[in-house]
Parts: structure tokens; sequence; C-alpha cells
């Protein structure tokens, strides 16, 4: 009896989650004028060099989150546990600011006449072109997405058990052989989780990269953006657009989950 | 020793990283000229026009409205859903979590583009405009499936048999869920609430595909104030957004520490 409660729910997800999906579908597969059509999905391989981008900026930007967050969490998960909360509290306050305005503290930070190009003049060097390039989209990404790479990994790095690292070295592991056959292997699962929390943000932005690109390093969310509300306006080839982003996530999921199976086999 | 001092140092780096930023768009927050890299002189300017742009205060408004009912909503959809679910059999359960989940996995702006096409389908047909009732509408959708994945695990540290024994000593069943079973739940229901809330005051993307051109949200007003090129204005509203929520932060570690505390009396006593 008690099931019927979640039928509204169920109503509206039907309505505002898989109807709008199969309306992309729908609208990735025809033509302006309703006409079943392949040519949509034909084009997007016009954008491949986007594609390549929107992947290969969001790989480095995981990466380098990866890198950061790591000893990060490492350090955080061996501190007094009294001051724990607080530190994490203190990493994690950043993240509550809306994303658009640490985007811009970065914009301001980088600019030709910001404040890192007048350190750098008042030391006597050149003024280096920061802002509008590559460099600064991915610091963008890093800089946004890190918070999703500290949590995941943390919350699984606070669970290890210390008498379980006593006992590898007690069993005659060094240092090295402990973090690569004890911590490393029973982080995974986190480790996973913050590739997928971070690299799928990164990959469909088209914030970061219009604010700190300026534009000349289009990806693909600038791509499905214009599209729909942009000077390109043609939903049919932005729908063909998210179809194709979709797929790339859920295979780089699959092969994500793919890992996390294998490890979940190896410690059984 | 050393690692210590290593450690301590790459902490720091990090933080430095994380918050320098911030911290300049503070400090010039106070400048008395447009200037980003050069500090002239102190001004609280830029917190008077703030207050005086008519925008950004009813974009503030319109963004606090929003959150207010779509959290709602949502907590209430949301907490229904959990019940229903928990009591579901394992297939149609299974298949309810993998649709819940799709507006978690899925890109911003894959939910967003989605929803507009939807909207875009049924304005034409249904005479009505973007604005109000369809930033409400979405919000709700991506809110709902937190409120459910908050929810759903109180259930399993729940006595199972409790809503049963309620109702074997005389509770009809609405007073034995509302007397017995939503206290229980109630942790995992205001967690939802509190990050749905967040959530939608916090939403840039999904609102930016399905807002029209009349109602705007505070995220969306900000963007369009930096495509703009320069306005000091945003310094002095990330300023007090920050200061509130150091605030917010420190309040609820308070309250936390107090629960814990007081938890702790009575399983000592």
């Amino acid at each position: 009896m008690k099931r019927i409660i979640s039928v509204p729910y169920l109503i509206w997800m039907a309505v505002f989650t898989v109807v709008p999906l199969i309306m992309v579908a729908y609208f990735a597969f025809t033509d302006s004028e309703g006409r079943f059509t392949l040519i949509n999905v034909a084009n997007v391989s016009r954008y491949t060099n986007i594609f390549i981008r929107s992947i290969g900026f969001a790989a480095v930007a995981t990466v380098i989150c990866l890198i950061i967050a790591y000893p990060l969490c490492y350090i955080l998960s061996k501190l007094d546990r009294k001051y724990q909360g607080t530190v994490l509290m203190i990493v994690m306050l950043p993240m509550w600011m809306n994303y658009l305005l640490r985007t811009y503290a970065w914009m301001t930070l980088l600019g030709n006449n910001g404040i890192i190009n007048q350190i750098i003049s008042f030391m006597g060097f050149e003024p280096v072109k920061m802002l509008n390039t590559s460099g600064a989209v991915i610091l963008g990404m890093v800089y946004n997405y890190l918070p999703f790479m500290i949590l995941p990994i943390y919350s699984v790095m606070v669970k290890i058990d210390e008498s379980v690292l006593t006992a590898a070295k007690d069993l005659g592991c060094n240092a090295r052989a402990v973090l690569f056959r004890v911590v490393l292997p029973s982080t995974f699962p986190g480790i996973t989780s913050g590739i997928t929390m971070v690299f799928v943000p990164a990959i469909s932005t088209f914030i970061i990269s219009r604010m700190l690109g300026g534009g000349s390093h289009m990806l693909i969310g600038d791509l499905i953006e214009m599209q729909f509300l942009g000077n390109a306006y043609n939903p049919n080839l932005g729908a063909a657009i998210s179809l194709v982003l979709m797929v790339i996530i859920l295979l780089i999921m699959s092969i994500l989950n793919q890992f996390d199976n294998e490890d979940d086999r190896v410690l059984m | 020793m050393k690692n210590k001092i290593l450690s301590r140092i790459y902490v720091g780096l990090v933080l430095m990283f994380l918050y320098v930023p911030i911290f300049v768009l503070i400090v010039f927050s106070f400048n008395e000229t447009k200037s980003r890299s050069v500090f002239s002189g102190f001004t609280f300017d830029w917190y008077v026009k703030l207050f005086q742009n008519e925008l950004i205060m009813s974009s503030l408004l319109n963004t606090i409205i929003i959150a207010v009912i779509a959290s709602v909503l949502s907590t209430i959809l949301g907490t229904a859903a959990a019940v229903g679910i928990n009591n579901m059999k394992k297939l149609p359960r299974s298949l309810t979590m993998q649709v819940t989940n799709i507006p978690i996995i899925n890109p911003e702006i894959v939910t967003g583009v989605s929803l507009m096409l939807l909207f875009v389908f049924f304005s034409a047909r249904m005479h009505f405009e973007f604005g109000f009732v369809t930033l409400i509408i979405a919000h709700i959708t991506f809110n709902v499936p937190y409120i459910i994945l908050n929810v759903m695990p109180k259930f399993r540290q729940m006595t199972p048999n409790l809503y049963n024994a309620a109702q074997d000593l005389g509770c009809s069943p609405a007073r034995a869920f509302f007397k017995v079973v939503l206290p229980e739940i109630m942790p995992g229901v205001i967690s939802g609430f509190l990050m749905a809330f967040t959530f939608s005051l916090d939403d840039f993307v999904i609102s930016y595909f399905t807002s029209g051109a009349t109602s705007q949200t505070l995220p969306i007003t900000i963007y369009s104030m930096t495509r703009r090129k320069i306005s000091p204005e945003i310094n002095s509203l990330s300023t007090l957004i920050f200061i509130v929520i150091i605030i917010v932060l420190i309040v609820k570690n308070i309250i936390e520490s107090r629960n814990i505390k007081k938890r702790s009396v009575k399983t000592d006593g």
C-alpha cells in the first residue's frame, strides 16, 4: 500500500527526466521539420578537434587534481582527529562560493594587467600572456573541481585501519611498498569516484572555457550552448552533440567501473 | 620531523592556491578605482552600489524564493518517494534507483538542454512562458534525487517492524508514519533538504537553459556581469557571500559538536 506514495515521484521523473532525454535523442535524429535524418550525428564529426580538446583538457585537469589531492588527503587523514574536521572544513570552504565567482577571481589574477603580471614586471621580467590560453582553462578546471577529488579520496583514506599499515611494515614492507601495495589499492574506490566527479563537469563545462579561454579554446559545452542559446541556433545539431557527449561519459564511466570490480575481486 | 614540516608546507601551498584568488577579490572590493591590480585607496562605495543595483537585488530575491519553493517541494516529493521505494520489490526498486541516478550522473548541461527542449515543446502548445515555473520545475528535478539518496540509508538503520508495531498498538497508518517513521528518518530528510537548498542557490548551468528572459537568478546575473569588462560590484558581492558562508559553516559546526556532546552524555548516563 505504501508503494503508492512514490507514484508522484515516478511520474515526475518520467516527465522531467526520461521524456526530456528521449526528446534529445529524437531531436538528434530528426531535421528542423521533424523528418528522420542522420545528418546531425554525421555532422558531429566536423567538431572532432573540439571533442579531442575537451577530452584532453578534462583528462589533464583530472590527473592534476589527483596528483594534488592524493598527498593532501593522506596528510589530512594522518592528522590528530581533533583537528581533522576543522582542517577539512577549511579545505572545502572555497567550494561553497559560486563557481562563477571563483572563475572570475582567476580572470582578474591572470589578466595582462592582473596582479600576477604586475608582480612579474615589478621583478623586472616581461609580462606573460596567461589569460585566454589553454593553461588558464585547465587551471580553472583544477581550481573549481579539486574539492570533488579531495572529498571521495579523503573519505576512504580515513577508513584505512592503522593496524593494517603497521602489519605491512612488520611483514617487511618499506614505505614505498606500503604506499603502493596497501594504501593505494584500498583507496581505489575513492580515486575512481573522484575521477568521475572531476572529469564529468570538466569535459562539459562552458563557463571556464569562455571566461578563462576567451572563446579561442572552445569545448564541447560551448558548442552545445551555442546551438541552443547562441548565434548558431540549431537544436538538432546541439542534441546530437549532447548525445555523443553522454555516450563518451558512459564509456569512460564503464571503463572506470571495470577497474573497481577487478579491485574488489583481488581484495576478496 | 622533516616529513612533518614538508607535509605542513604542502597543506599550506594547497590552501594558498585555494584562498589567494578569493582574498584578492575581497581586497579589491574595497578599492577606490576600478583597477583590478593596483590598490589606490579604501572605500565602501562598491558595497553601496551593490545594494543600489536593482538587478542584483531582485535576482537575489528570486534565487531565494526559487530555492525555498524548490527545496521544500522536492523534500516532500523525495521523502514520499523514498518511503515507497523502500517497500518496492527488487526489480522495480533497482529500476527506480537507475532513473534516480540519471540527473546525478548526467552532465548539468545535458540536463539543462533536455529540459529546455521539453519546455520549448510544451510552451509552443500550451502557451506558457519560460520563467519562474520552468525554473522551479528544473530545480525540483535536479534536487529530488539527492533527497532520496539522503533518506534511503535511514530506513536501513531503522528497526524494521516499528511501523507495524505502532499499527498493532492502535495507530492509523498515517499516524504511525508521522509519529514513528518520520522521526526516525528525519536526520536524512533535513540533510537532504539542506543539500537541495544549497544546490538550488548555487545552480547556474541548468537555470541558464531554463530561465528564459524574464526571471533571472543570482548566478545568471553574476554571469552577465562577468561578461562585461569590469564590474567591481562582483568583488563586494563575493565578499558578502564569503562572509555568509563562513558564518553558516561555523554555526553548523557548533551545532554538530553540541549534538555529539549531548549524544555522548546520553550514552554515558
